[in-house]
């Protein structure tokens, strides 16, 4: 019940913002906002596989641009036709473009977990470097495919994507991985991942099934990282096999590395700098990519451990931090 | 198949390449005995934990629990079904807490689902205030209640050795291994160990097999110990029996040489 009304408290403030958001921000800082938003979703998504159970994977672009292509692909030949029938049988326009984006991501997001589960199975036998060599294959070979597949564009891209995805969804996906994330963190289930990280020997030995484990993380990771690719997708309106290079999975393994491994609120902290600094950073022009890469070389020197190391923030936390200060 | 012997290890041989680690051993282990495995450093001690846990399938032979054999299982399907271990390099989880490292090992009891959790329902909750109770009933018995919300390394290496006992329990063994749980302590702590393994023991109606280097450390509480040395069984019985055998002496001390005088001194 009281989680029913904190869903509800949720939707209804989304759904003020939706609103609210567009009409008080010029639209590039609206785009900005999106994109944290989807940062956001990849950073912490990855952060179970990278932070939670300690395995390396640099293939999460690749789970992206599965969720991104695959949701696209839907709503462009089945998605857009529901919304001119229900539009035509009188339906308001964000509820049947709402029902259809929503069913959009979540062919990406299950395609996405499908790839997860298929590149997971192979590569528990593997750790460390040989894992990431792995996923870094994966990615490519889901990047090369899309090349060179006529009916998704190809070279080319995808373009014509309705845009349906706003501020109400991408909050929504934010929501939801968060709050999975956290939920996980704090079960046995958890536990089982952060005990893989620290020692996987003893996690075995004591009766963690490490390889179900370990699927299990690559599953839930891709699934969202699938979603954050559909919500690209019909945010950008447009899809190039170039948005998915490996270059953007380094990319959200810096926010996971430099948030702190393992920490929820770090990821989404480190997501939201990498993607609003190299937008504050136009100014400097030519100098724009030095300063980035500087500041980035200076944060993990000055806080090896990320910047929220293995804590998180939250309520409790801060009221400890105030309750400390004070005595 | 004697109801009465928990363990059996029938004939196994573990080979490494050229190395034989154990050779052709046989040893069974009564329900509610208490077993000391010593040897000397590199005898083979634990190999023998290692294929009983699944860590190495057995090259030759086969492993008996409870009348069922279980060599070749993955660790943790054999700890699901009642075999669980302390490590001699202690393995601890880092990041954790003690009361998290003690529920991570209580893991297969939990009844609550991925579905339960991420729903936190009643379900969820009530299965991990069981876990929770339970394990810091465990911390308590090892003495550990005062450290349950510290992360387990930065306990006194003293109590990370409990630690890892303790952890080995939250999975309701039925057969505990323990790999020189005293290993690195002093005389009078690693005596306190012992009688607080055996008062373990019989509080939990344990069946445990301890390796220790040491011979005096398990003298004291256990009623049967085997001798490895090079990996086959020398000697087995009381412990007035292996302090006597000459075999064992040997193994230890070394054999008698008569050390030839050089010629012209």
């Amino acid at each position: 019940m009281k989680q029913l009304a904190g869903l509800a408290l949720i939707l209804g403030v989304l759904g003020i913002l939706n609103f609210v958001l567009p009409q008080a921000l010029n639209p590039y800082f609206m785009r900005v906002l999106m994109l944290c938003g989807i940062s956001v979703v990849l950073a912490v998504s990855l952060n179970l596989i990278n932070g939670f159970t300690g395995q390396f994977s640099i293939g999460h672009a690749g789970f992206m641009a599965v969720g991104a292509y695959g949701s696209a692909m839907f709503s462009l030949h089945v998605g857009a036709g529901w919304v001119r029938t229900l539009e035509s049988a009188g339906a308001p326009e964000a509820a049947a473009q709402g029902l259809a984006l929503l069913v959009a991501l979540m062919v990406g997001s299950v395609l996405a977990a499908i790839a997860g589960y298929l590149v997971g199975l192979p590569s528990l036998r593997l750790r460390g470097d040989y894992l990431a060599i792995v996923t870094l294959g994966f990615g490519e070979i889901i990047r090369v495919i899309i090349t060179n597949v006529d009916a998704v564009g190809a070279a080319r891209g995808l373009p014509g994507i309705p845009g349906w995805a706003n501020f109400f969804w991408v909050g929504l996906a934010v929501v939801a991985v968060v709050v999975v994330s956290r939920r996980l963190a704090n079960s046995t289930h958890g536990r089982a991942l952060f005990a893989i990280r620290d020692d996987e020997i003893a996690a075995e030995a004591l009766g963690v099934d490490t390889t179900r484990y370990k699927v299990l993380a690559f599953v839930i990771s891709s699934f969202f990282a699938g979603l954050a690719g559909g919500l690209f997708a019909h945010y950008n309106a447009y899809l190039h096999p170039n948005s998915f290079t490996f270059l953007k999975s380094i990319e959200v393994i810096a926010m996971v590395v430099l948030g702190g491994l393992g920490s929820i609120s770090g990821s989404i902290l480190a997501a939201i700098l990498l993607t609003v600094l190299p937008e504050a950073l136009r100014s400097a022009q030519e100098l724009r990519m030095v300063i980035y890469s500087l500041m980035l070389i200076v944060l993990m020197i000055t806080r090896p451990g990320g910047l929220l190391g293995n804590r998180e923030i939250s309520l409790d936390f801060l009221r400890r931090r105030r309750s400390a200060g004070r005595a | 198949m004697n109801p009465d012997v928990l363990l059996e290890v029938d004939r196994v041989t573990m080979q490494f390449g050229g190395l034989k680690a154990v050779a052709d051993l046989q040893l069974e282990i009564g329900r509610g005995e208490l077993v000391g495995l010593i040897g000397p450093n590199g005898a083979g001690k634990t190999t023998v934990f290692n294929f009983v846990t699944g860590v190495y399938a057995p090259t030759v032979g086969r492993v008996l629990f409870e009348g069922r054999a279980i060599q070749g299982l993955r660790p943790h399907a054999i700890a699901k079904r009642g075999v669980t271990r302390t490590f001699q390099n202690i393995r601890l989880f880092a990041s954790r807490c003690c009361r998290d490292n003690v529920l991570i090992a209580a893991h297969h009891h939990a009844t609550a689902g991925l579905s339960d959790a991420l729903l936190r329902n009643r379900r969820f909750a009530e299965d991990e205030r069981g876990m929770r109770d339970r394990a810091d009933e465990l911390l308590g018995v090892m003495g550990l209640t005062e450290w349950a919300d510290t992360r387990a390394t930065e306990l006194p290496y003293g109590q990370q050795r409990r630690l890892e006992i303790a952890r080995a329990l939250a999975g309701r063994p039925r057969l505990l291994l323990l790999d020189e749980p005293a290993a690195g302590l002093n005389p009078q702590e690693s005596e306190q160990l012992m009688r607080l393994i055996e008062d373990v023991r019989r509080r939990f109606e344990l069946t445990i097999l301890l390796i220790e280097h040491d011979m005096k450390v398990v003298m004291g509480i256990c009623r049967r110990i085997a001798v490895l040395d090079y990996g086959i069984k020398i000697a087995e019985g009381t412990p007035d029996q292996i302090r006597s055998d000459p075999r064992v002496i040997e193994a230890y001390l070394g054999e008698e040489v008569t050390v030839p005088r050089a010629k012209g001194s």
